[in-house]
């Protein structure tokens, strides 16, 4: 597969946090977002991290993207810059569906038809063949998010070009769509990750989605956010994924309760 | 509910093992999800219809109006040389055509204001990026920026004129001074309206100042752009109607404010008439024939209109 990401380094962290604090604002309005936050991630790894609403995911994320930065504490990363998928597709209004794929090809400088050749593999492997030139409000908002994979796919690969491992975030992508999208498109990532090699930090707040997707699962708790404890559901199936989704989801609302009684 | 989790459960077994025939079907399912989902562009009108819907509306006010204007001259209410008919206005116009006269007033005119127009974008382009982006600079002079919109650039001339004396300089400085502000402001307007994850994608796309401005900031925020030009073209156009009005010389060649200009001097209602026509047709002829469609384009790409 052309898409493929070469796994050229042998490092042993794609990403390392250690004793990551955020805190917002300053004196009595300060909110602290994440307060110690340890976590390593392999490259190749796909990890889920869930957490009730508020509770640091998206700040974590905007942390390891570099749109913020860490009050304290430690962030190494040994890929190239991350590819970013946000929670709305953030698509560019203006441009068709081809030109958001390449977006972050032009931006990197390159060539036309370097340009092209891979926005017509991503396409396919997205399965939206013919749609390269409408632009995204002719489009479902199912096909809008896969327009958005599509271009953090792009820039994930065009990242690993100089031989870096490859390091894709995602913050709750598929959380606005309905139940059938949301389950293809779960199977296109996965795929596409085993295709590509790329590592995935992957937040959701659905316990089974973490499940089925993820090789590990890390629950944070909120306010502030700390890693609670974490799951190896690699290659889970039948009944041991319907237990891990059982366990984590217990674990889940039980860290939920202790913040509703304090 | 049960009928749910057993069609889920059926999900999991096949999905963590994707085989070619599940590839198929997900490529059918997505395709025919698809299809339901997109939205449809809906019947079109024929061409002709349009256009003429677009067209006939204001011919008729226009044809209205003149008839209003025969029948109040034909009361002779007032006298001639306050109220012309229409007849005598087509009669100067006509004969300014056929000495060929009219061309020149208005390549006078219309050329400067395009040179002026052209030169304000270039100013304020930067200058909105500026004001839009950079803390500091909003504060110390985006009140003075959004003040001088206001301004009418009338005022400016007698200063322009002290200045530069009666040249082009004094006609082009007051161009600028109507048009800038308006531009620049459309461009903040345009800016500040853009959804902030936008420039945060470009961000981690790994653009930098000026490839975010180039990529992301500027077509975006070109709808209240595009808004801002119209604005700007409109002060433009006004600004140097006042400026040839005011600051009328012979060295500065017959533009239609000169034209005006004389037939107030000779006490000529008609010929002053025919002046203010000529202007609002250059005026509304540009706004038509350039910047409609330009947005009309841009508003349709964005799916911001609904026809
Ligand atoms: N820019 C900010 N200024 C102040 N507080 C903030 C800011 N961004 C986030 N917070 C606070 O930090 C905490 C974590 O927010 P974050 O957006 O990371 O949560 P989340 O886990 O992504 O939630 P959700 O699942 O609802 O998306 C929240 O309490 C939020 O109010
Ligand atoms: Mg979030």
């Amino acid at each position: 597969m052309a898409v493929a990401l070469e796994n050229a380094v042998g490092t042993e962290h794609a990403v390392r946090l250690e004793g990551l604090h955020k805190v917002f604002g300053a004196g009595r309005q300060a909110v602290t977002a994440l307060d110690g936050i340890d976590l390593a991630v392999r490259p190749g790894e796909f990890v889920c991290l869930v957490g009730a609403s508020g509770c640091g995911k998206t700040t974590l994320l905007n942390l390891i993207a570099g749109l913020e930065q860490p009050t304290s504490g430690r962030i190494t990363l040994t890929t190239s810059r991350p590819a970013v998928m946000f929670q709305e597709h953030a698509l560019m209004p203006w441009l068709t569906v081809n030109r958001n794929i390449e977006l972050p090809l032009r931006l990197a400088g390159v060539g036309r038809a370097e340009r092209a050749a891979r926005v017509t593999e991503l396409l396919s492997l997205v399965r939206l063949e013919g749609t390269g030139r409408k632009r995204p409000h002719e489009l479902s908002g199912g096909m809008r998010q896969r327009v958005a994979l599509a271009r953090s796919l792009a820039s994930a690969i065009q990242g690993s070009a100089d031989g870096k491992h490859a390091l894709m975030l995602m913050d709750e992508p598929f959380s606005a769509l309905d139940a059938i999208t949301r389950d293809l498109l779960q199977a296109e990532l996965l795929r596409v990750w085993r295709a590509t090699g790329t590592a995935v930090v992957f937040v959701t707040h659905d316990v089974r989605e973490a499940v089925r997707l993820g090789q590990r699962v890390v629950l944070l708790s909120s306010r502030p956010g700390r890693v609670v404890d974490e799951w190896d559901v690699n290659g889970l199936t039948g009944a041991d994924e319907l237990v891990a989704v059982d366990t984590i989801g217990a674990k889940l609302r039980e860290v939920i309760s202790t913040h509703a009684a304090a | 509910m049960p009928r749910l989790d057993q069609d889920t459960k059926d999900d999991k077994g096949t999905e963590h093992v994707p085989t070619e025939a599940t590839a198929e079907e997900v490529d059918g399912a997505i395709g025919g999800l698809d299809a339901l989902d997109a939205p449809n562009a809906g019947p079109q009108r024929s061409r002709a219809r349009r256009i003429g819907a677009a067209v006939l509306p204001p011919i008729g006010a226009a044809i209205l109006f003149v008839a209003v204007w025969q029948a109040v001259w034909a009361t002779a209410w007032l006298p001639e040389h306050q109220l012309p008919s229409p007849g005598t206005i087509a009669e100067v116009f006509w004969g300014l055509v056929e000495t060929g006269q009219v061309w020149e007033f208005l390549w006078t005119s219309v050329h400067r204001a395009v040179i002026g127009f052209v030169i304000a974008l270039g100013i304020a382009t930067p200058l909105g990026l500026l004001l839009a982006r950079v803390k500091l600079v909003r504060a110390a002079i985006g009140p003075l920026v959004s003040g001088l919109q206001s301004l009418p650039s009338v005022a400016w001339v007698p200063a322009a004129v002290i200045w530069f004396g009666l040249t082009d300089t004094t006609i082009y400085m007051v161009v600028l001074l109507g048009a800038v502000p308006s531009i620049a402001n459309g461009l903040v307007a345009g800016i500040d309206q853009i959804p902030p994850i936008l420039p945060r994608v470009g961000k981690v796309m790994g653009a930098g100042t000026f490839a975010n401005a180039r990529h992301i900031l500027l077509p975006a925020a070109l709808p209240g752009y595009l808004a801002g030009m119209k604005q700007g073209w409109a002060f433009s156009w006004r600004s140097l109607m006042a400026a040839e009005l005011i600051a009328s010389s012979p060295e500065l060649g017959d533009g239609l404010g000169q034209f005006l200009h004389n037939g107030m001097s000779l006490f000529d209602m008609p010929m002053v008439i025919t002046g203010i026509i000529l202007i609002l047709f250059v005026g509304v002829g540009i706004e038509l024939l350039v910047f409609a469609p330009v947005e009309k384009i841009t508003l349709n790409a964005r799916g911001l209109r609904k026809n």
